[in-house]
């Protein structure tokens, strides 16, 4: 094995003995000066877990998350040195881990900060221009495809998990509902959109998560709108759409 | 070649950037000059990181700090990486640009750690084969920093000044010296700080970093320092920026914090402490 | 509903959520509340201080070797299927 492979082994598993040829002065055992990379490896990637999942964090307890974290890390170190990017493996780990099999909601969760942070970095996109849509005449705009801003993400859950999230800001209007109440059992939908450099969080009504999603996969407008479900607010939903500045073109005709 | 061994950065106080100083900064820098980034923050797509950092370099140089290139690694270097690196030199067109003398990734795993290496030819040349290649890809001069180490390899046959100083010579690349760095490793090495510096080649150095550590002790009861970043620059550490300013000139100095950030007043006036120095040292060097 | 009645409900919803987006175009955005994900960046070259033990905590995780169970605010939602509230329910989905 060579040199980096050995350190690389040694530094993820902690019983593992310090490798051959370190050494602290006097050709003393390297011992515990080993330990500070085991302890930097494992203690920075923990913290920038901690970053991305604090929803999570919150809800299995800072605890519970450290050694949850610990276990993902050497599981699923960081694959590139972005680590924005780090923990897109969780959702996956946490199905499997089974300390948490008993909470089926946290991988959604999971994929909702995920996609918060996803927002955050998210390419810039202006919105379509208000002459373009001034120009166009609701019926064509119909038979429209939308191309939505880069930064919009959508969750779609057979759990509570906008409910849960929001009830985990502090700044949430719906915070008076705190996390120790129960949220309304049930599939929810969550849109986060990016008008400007704030990830904007909205749990969309019954129907809205369909609605979005036929938009995402291309669908004209009339056609996503006739599968969403009789009472379903669509005007309401659409002006959500454009003042968030969510939609960056619009493609009438037969081109995708 | 990339053997010119000067910086854009002015021989001025820096710090690193933190988003949060980010209306601060622009409203009163106070005595800093100049901001580094660590460029892997800044590698999303857009957003509000990219927007901070077009703004602030329409107003300050900013030196462009790499901690994930692996340049001592003993795997080729991650092209995708150095792609996402040349991407964001591309459209910064930053005064300065820096690695480390470490590892980091090996087998396709990021440790997100400067990880040591032992002083050997067969290192050696990996290391000035992969500084090429950087310089080659990105099309400028890079620095390389000398590490905060722990301890040692047996197999080490170079001193770390002699290594760096070969590096710089074989690749043109220039050095960025943490005079922190020196002191945790001469503590940590018991070997002597000064000593690092006197034999350091100081014309090639073109940033000095300065940043705060933490002390502990190793198995032994010896003296053990992290570098922590967490903390002010520790008196002996100025004591030896400033000998080693008195020895090689002024050069653009950056205050490093990365933990326990303190309110922008303090880290400006922190910056405002190495301003003096160089002042100082300006002022001996050109008489009026 | 017929399919028609349908289409021209979707059709005069478009038309009114298009007059008014165009009528005040940056309204909407300015109610909806921002959570603010206030993100620092998460790479630096810091070395964590003081803590050479976490490294070598044991947080391993084989089989049941994992003690700890979740405690933060997930002990205090009963969710759909309802065993997610219960500590002591939870133990029961453990390997043992």
């Amino acid at each position: 094995m060579n040199t980096q492979s050995a350190f690389r082994a040694a530094m993820l598993a902690p019983d593992a003995p310090v490798p051959a040829g370190l050494v602290a002065p006097h050709g003393r055992p390297a011992g515990r000066r080993f330990a500070i990379y085991r302890n930097n490896v494992a203690v920075s990637l923990t913290e920038a877990l901690e970053a991305t999942f604090p929803v999570l964090r919150a809800l299995v307890g800072s605890e519970f998350f450290a050694a949850m974290a610990g276990v993902f890390l050497r599981a699923h170190p960081p694959q590139t040195p972005v680590l924005s990017r780090y923990g897109d493996a969780m959702p996956g780990f946490l199905e499997d881990f089974a300390p948490v099999a008993g909470l089926p909601y946290l991988p959604d969760v999971a994929r909702l900060e995920l996609a918060l942070c996803a927002t955050y970095h998210a390419a810039d996109a202006a919105p379509v221009a208000p002459e373009a849509l001034a120009r166009i005449d609701p019926v064509a705009f119909l038979g429209a495809r939308l191309t939505l801003a880069p930064a919009l993400r959508l969750i779609r859950s057979d759990w509570p998990v906008a409910t849960i999230w929001q009830a985990h800001q502090a700044a949430s209007p719906t915070n008076a509902q705190s996390p120790a109440q129960s949220p309304a059992k049930g599939p929810e939908a969550a849109l986060i959109t990016r008008p400007a450099y704030d990830p904007h969080f909205h749990h969309l009504p019954a129907g809205g998560g369909a609605f979005v999603a036929a938009l995402i996969a291309g669908q004209p407008l009339g056609q996503a709108a006739e599968a969403a479900p009789d009472g379903f607010d669509l005007g309401a939903l659409l002006r959500l759409l454009l003042a968030e500045g969510a939609i960056i073109a619009l493609t009438t005709g037969e081109s995708p | 070649m990339f053997d010119a061994p000067r910086s854009g950065l002015p021989a001025l106080a820096g710090v690193g950037y933190k988003p949060q100083h980010y209306a601060q900064i622009l409203a009163d820098p106070g005595p800093v000059a100049w901001l580094e980034i660590h460029a892997e923050n800044y590698m999303g797509a857009g957003g509000r990181p990219l927007a901070q950092l077009r703004a602030l370099a329409a107003r300050f140089p900013i030196s462009v700090h790499g901690v994930g290139l692996s340049i001592g690694g003993e795997a080729p270097l991650d092209p995708d990486h150095l792609a996402r690196l040349k991407h964001l030199l591309g459209w910064l067109q930053p005064a300065s640009f820096s690695e480390h003398l470490a590892w980091s990734t090996h087998e396709g795993a990021f440790f997100n750690d400067l990880l040591p290496l032992p002083y050997t030819a067969a290192t050696l040349t990996r290391v000035c084969r992969h500084i090429d290649q950087v310089q080659e890809a990105l099309g400028r001069r890079m620095l390389l920093e000398n590490p905060s180490t722990y301890l040692a390899f047996a197999e080490t046959e170079m001193d770390e000044v002699a290594f760096l100083t070969e590096i710089a010579r074989r690749t043109g690349c220039g050095l960025l010296l943490d005079v922190n760095n020196v002191h945790v490793s001469a503590t940590n090495q018991q070997t002597g700080a000064h000593a690092y510096i006197d034999a350091f080649p100081l014309d090639r150095v073109a940033e000095i970093h300065l940043g705060g550590h933490q002390a502990e002790t190793d198995d032994a009861g010896d003296a053990l320092l992290i570098d922590s970043h967490d903390a002010e620059v520790a008196d002996p550490v100025w004591a030896l920026y400033a000998y080693t300013i008195a020895q090689g000139g002024a050069r653009p100095t950056l205050i490093e914090r990365d933990a326990e950030i303190p309110p922008w007043p303090e880290l400006a006036a922190e910056a405002g402490q190495a301003a003096q120095i160089l002042a100082a040292a300006t002022a001996r060097e050109v008489p009026a | 509903m017929s399919q028609h009645i349908k289409t021209l409900a979707i059709a005069g919803a478009v038309a009114s959520a298009l007059s008014a987006h165009l009528a005040t175009p940056a309204a909407a955005a300015g109610k909806e509340k921002c959570y603010g994900v206030s993100l620092a960046g998460q790479n630096d070259c810091k070395a964590g201080a003081g803590t050479t033990c976490a490294g070598t905590s044991k947080v391993d995780y084989q089989g049941n070797a994992f003690k700890l169970v979740p405690a933060g605010t997930c002990t205090k939602m009963m969710l759909p299927g309802d065993r997610a509230g219960s500590l002591t329910e939870l133990k029961r989905d453990i390997p043992a």
